[in-house]
């Protein structure tokens, strides 16, 4: 009996272990190999519009579409499918995710016909990597021929605004050619540029000159060349040694120009050295070291920032006030100019450094010039106090402004 | 001869540079590209000229026996050693299939980069912390009104990006809170000056280009 009992608890044993295999018999069904299940096709999108790209060059098409039926249930993507001939072959021009209708084709050549479908995907992955899919492709649409335009409407109001700046820019220097006196605002950052030399001459020491870290394509640099030129002179005329550490080559090679001219302009050719405008290193840190070695080793009297600079701006200037000098900076990076004016006795803000060269030439063109400047200021003011009246008032001035 | 054909140059490259940003149509659409190439070019060559000008006054100091000679030699053996690494890693580089670079992982080009030149900047870099504290000290020191109110705004964006104030303000209500006045003083008085100062710079661009484009501006042709 006691055996026949032992007997039935291990067949009841033996069962129980045995359950969970039996269980797995209704599992979902793997894709191994090239068992794959049959998969629903979703339906095609309903409707398929495409249209050149406005404002651009010929080299895309706007291609939009609605929504397949079966978007939020079974696709998973949309194929953009682009032929040059209706009946195909077509190719993937691109893909997006589900929900979205647009998408833009940038790889159309100008003047050449195309045809697009849209394909709805329905896709899934399976354990070896292979996927399947399921497709539902909307009717061929075209020929679309993409176009180039002569004018970018989009940028119209820049146009304008460029037109009218240009404009008042032009208006005042004829008017300073005109023999016109013409009132500019005094910048004290510039009118301490003589004072700031004059002091070196004093002390006997030098008067370092650094123009950024940007190179000859960057305006700021361009500034700070014509400002190189104007204190090239008087350090000339004083016979105060100046000092011009660089970071770019291109730089280099005009602001030594600059300093030739400027050195001859005032009858001292013979006191010009090429070694006063030296390449240092394109490196931005490596820049701001050796500038700084330099400053704790001269001492120098004097010391302009002029042009683009970004970290460095307050390595260099902290440094310079450690060694006791003036310093006068100006840049056109708004995120650098609080450091230079915690940094350094003058800073030449926003447009100021623009406005330098101008200032310190006192010519009337350079002058009239400055003045247009301003007028347009004037104007954007204006502007800006319309346009926030009219937002008070609820029109959206943006989609005023958009012409496109 | 010498002044006139740079003006001329300098018109042209700039006209076309303000049409290509209007006319998407060929061929203004590949002047910014053709003019950026022809700048790499010019900006490669001119490398050397800046090379050159850094060797040549770093072998003046060391004959001379200038103060600084010894800072003239470290440059000039640093400066080979990048070149000289470079160069072997880049003809080694040739030989393998597919060729490789010389600043790859694994070259003593990258290993000078990596242990040498990033540790260094990234010490630069640093430095500027302690520079920041050095001139927040000069600025904030309330001399006049103007000092005062930046002392004041300075303390409030301070302590309200800090943990410690909300720790101080937490029993505020949420718009009396410091981080809330922090953030109101870096949103509107803040943001309001920064655009007064980049609609300045813009204005300041177009005129100076303008001046420039039309030869008006000269200096940095003639000094």
């Amino acid at each position: 009996m006691d055996r026949l009992k032992a007997l039935l608890f291990l067949t009841s044993v033996i069962i129980l272990l045995c359950l969970p295999a039996f269980s797995q018999t209704d599992a979902p069904t793997r894709l191994v190999g090239d068992a794959k299940p049959a998969i629903e096709s979703p339906a095609g999108p309903p409707s398929v519009e495409a249209k050149d790209t406005k404002n651009d060059d010929g080299s895309a098409i706007d291609v939009s579409w609605q929504l397949s039926p079966d978007d939020q249930r079974l696709v998973t993507k949309y194929q953009v499918l682009r032929s040059k001939s209706s009946t195909g072959p077509f190719e993937v021009a691109g893909e997006t995710t589900k929900g979205q209708h647009t998408y833009t084709d940038n790889g159309v050549k100008v003047g050449e016909s195309y045809f697009y479908k849209i394909a709805a995907v329905y896709e899934i992955k399976s354990t070896d990597s292979t996927s399947v899919t399921g497709k539902g492709e909307s009717q061929v649409i075209g020929p679309i021929k993409p176009i180039a335009q002569w004018f970018n409407m989009r940028r119209l109001n820049v146009l304008i605004w460029l037109l009218v700046t240009c404009a008042a820019i032009l208006f005042y220097i004829m008017q300073a050619k005109s023999g016109k006196e013409l009132y500019v605002r005094k910048i004290a950052g510039i009118d301490a540029v003589d004072d700031a030399i004059g002091r070196a001459t004093e002390m006997g020491r030098k008067v370092f000159f650094v123009p950024g870290i940007q190179d000859m394509d960057d305006v700021a640099t361009i500034a700070a060349i014509t400002i190189l030129g104007r204190v090239a002179r008087i350090c000339a005329t004083n016979e105060t040694m100046l000092d011009v550490p660089v970071s770019r080559s291109l730089v280099m090679v005009t602001a030594r120009e600059s300093v030739r001219e400027a050195y001859g302009k005032v009858g001292r050719p013979d006191a010009f050295k090429e070694d006063q405008v030296h390449y240092v290193t394109d490196d931005q840190f490596g820049y701001a070291a050796a500038i700084d070695g330099m400053v704790m080793r001269d001492k120098p009297a004097a010391m302009f920032y002029m042009g683009g600079f970004f970290a460095e701006a307050l390595i260099l200037a902290e440094t310079g006030n450690n060694a006791g000098a003036i310093q006068i900076a100006g840049t056109n990076q708004p995120a650098q100019i609080p450091f230079f004016v915690a940094a350094c006795d003058y800073t030449l803000i926003g447009e100021e450094l623009f406005a330098a060269s101008a200032y310190l030439e006192r010519e009337p063109r350079l002058l009239g010039s400055l003045k247009g400047q301003d007028f347009a200021k004037g104007l954007f003011l204006l502007a800006i106090f319309l346009l926030l009246i009219l937002a008070m008032f609820g029109y959206n001035w943006v989609s005023i402004m958009d012409v496109s | 001869m010498k002044r006139e054909i740079p003006l001329i140059i300098t018109f042209v490259a700039g006209v076309a540079f303000v049409l290509q940003y209007f006319i998407p149509h060929y061929p203004f659409n590949r002047f910014e590209n053709i003019f950026s190439d022809w700048f790499s070019i010019v900006g490669a060559f001119a490398i050397w000229l800046g090379a050159l000008s850094l060797m040549k006054l770093c072998l003046l100091n060391i004959s001379k026996k200038s103060s600084d000679w010894p800072i003239s030699l470290l440059i000039i053996v640093s400066f080979l050693a990048i070149v000289i690494a470079g160069a072997i890693d880049g003809f080694h580089g040739l030989n393998n299939v597919p060729a490789t670079s010389f600043r790859d992982p694994g070259t003593n080009f990258d290993w000078l980069y990596q242990k040498v030149y990033t540790p260094l900047s990234s010490t630069m870099f640093a430095i500027l912390a302690f520079f920041v504290a050095s001139a927040s000290y000069r600025a904030f020191r309330a001399r006049n009104t103007a000092a005062t109110l930046l002392l004041f705004s300075a303390f409030f964006v301070m302590i309200g990006r800090v943990p410690v104030g909300d720790y101080l303000s937490g029993w505020l209500p949420e718009r009396m809170q410091l981080s809330h006045w922090a953030n109101w003083l870096m949103a509107f008085p803040n943001t309001a000056g920064q655009r007064a100062v980049m609609i300045g710079i813009a204005l300041g661009t177009v005129s100076t280009s303008l001046r420039i484009i039309l030869g008006i501006e000269r200096s940095h042709l003639e000094g």
